[in-house]
């Protein structure tokens, strides 16, 4: 499906900004004052936390198939995620999910 | 602060971030490549991976903006990706802080999680250094790191628009979420964040205008922060 374009950019500038903002944060505006502990500790887990809920649809009903759960992409995502946690290599777990795609859909009719 | 030692600790934080390359080399290419495949032109690509510098949530607004998931949504979950950078910048405060406010404005810019990572680690090992030297080591870092990030993202663009549809690039989004994701899974409270995120993911799957990602995301923060209090309580009572 096509992108559009006003909204594209409109997302690009905003999160350019936003993103800026939030590293510019502390450094630039406030200063050595501490962030709550309890803030902190919440942080920590925000990555763990939108990417997974963001990847489960894409993994499962993925848009390409027309949202039917494909056999093949579920191998793949499950490769990668083990090549990922026994490896710690971002690399090494996309080119072992990739293949693994490839060699799926080679293999299954 | 002689010029010379200036220099020697700009060549050494490029020296000690050099490993990265082969980190944000490929992860760059690969972002031109699917942002081309998601209908980005040259401009497009590049003006975001300018802009944003920020990998993960590049690869968020992506997969939103395909899904055409409604525009707030795309920018609040790209941000929330982010929001870990807020820590970064708390923690160069100590260290940084005493620099002009146009320096604090650039090093800003250049924050990303491989030159904050090595330059902290340098501060901590070496609190003598004086400030000249932490800047000076701190743009060494940006300066191996950004021009690969930047570089690499627009080969893709351009490589990408040569590779055919029937390559299932469109999974090479979630398969690099996955490969960003698993990495970061070596605590507890990090792997109850990421299952309550997916479970919450698919239960609320019904909700309109993704949602149920914003909603999955603050439940799932809340478990990570509640098992850490959890973990450290029982590490307490042995």
């Amino acid at each position: 499906m096509q992108i559009d374009t006003t909204t594209l950019w409109i997302v690009i500038v905003s999160l350019g900004l936003g993103t800026y903002l939030i590293r510019f944060s502390f450094l630039g505006i406030v200063g050595d004052r501490e962030i709550p502990e309890w803030v902190q500790r919440h942080l920590r887990y925000v990555a763990v936390a939108v990417l997974p809920a963001l990847i489960t649809p894409l993994v499962i009903w993925p848009p390409a198939t027309g949202g039917e759960p494909d056999p093949a992409r579920l191998v793949a995502a499950l490769v990668a995620f083990a090549v990922g946690v026994r490896f710690s290599s971002v690399i090494g777990a996309v080119v072992a999910g990739m293949s693994t795609l490839y060699l799926m859909q080679y293999l299954l009719p | 602060m002689s010029r010379a030692a200036k220099k020697s600790a700009f060549l050494r934080g490029m020296w000690d971030c050099s490993p990265f390359v082969l980190v944000i080399a490929p992860f760059g290419l690969l972002f031109g490549v699917v942002a081309g495949e998601a209908g980005l032109n040259l401009l497009e690509t590049m003006g975001m991976t300018v802009l944003v510098i920020a990998g993960a949530s590049q690869f968020t607004a992506l997969a939103l903006l395909s899904e055409q998931a409604p525009t707030l949504v795309v920018i609040a979950a790209a941000l929330a990706v982010n929001l870990r950078m807020a820590m970064y910048s708390a923690a160069l405060v100590p260290h940084l802080g005493k620099a002009s406010f146009g320096t604090r404005a650039l090093a800003a810019y250049f924050m990303v999680d491989q030159s904050f990572a090595v330059a902290i680690k340098k501060y901590e090992a070496e609190p003598s250094l004086t400030l000249a030297q932490k800047l000076a080591y701190y743009f060494g870092c940006a300066a191996i790191i950004c021009p690969f990030w930047y570089g690499c993202s627009a080969i893709g663009a351009v490589v990408g628009q040569a590779i055919p549809k029937d390559y299932s690039l469109d999974f090479a989004i979630p398969i690099c979420f996955i490969a960003l994701v698993a990495p970061m899974l070596r605590s507890l409270p990090h792997l109850v964040a990421a299952l309550v995120s997916i479970v919450c993911a698919l239960l609320l799957s019904w909700m309109p205008y993704n949602l149920w990602l914003l909603i999955a995301a603050l439940f799932a923060m809340a478990a990570g922060a509640q098992a850490e209090l959890w973990v450290e309580a029982r590490k307490l009572c042995k």
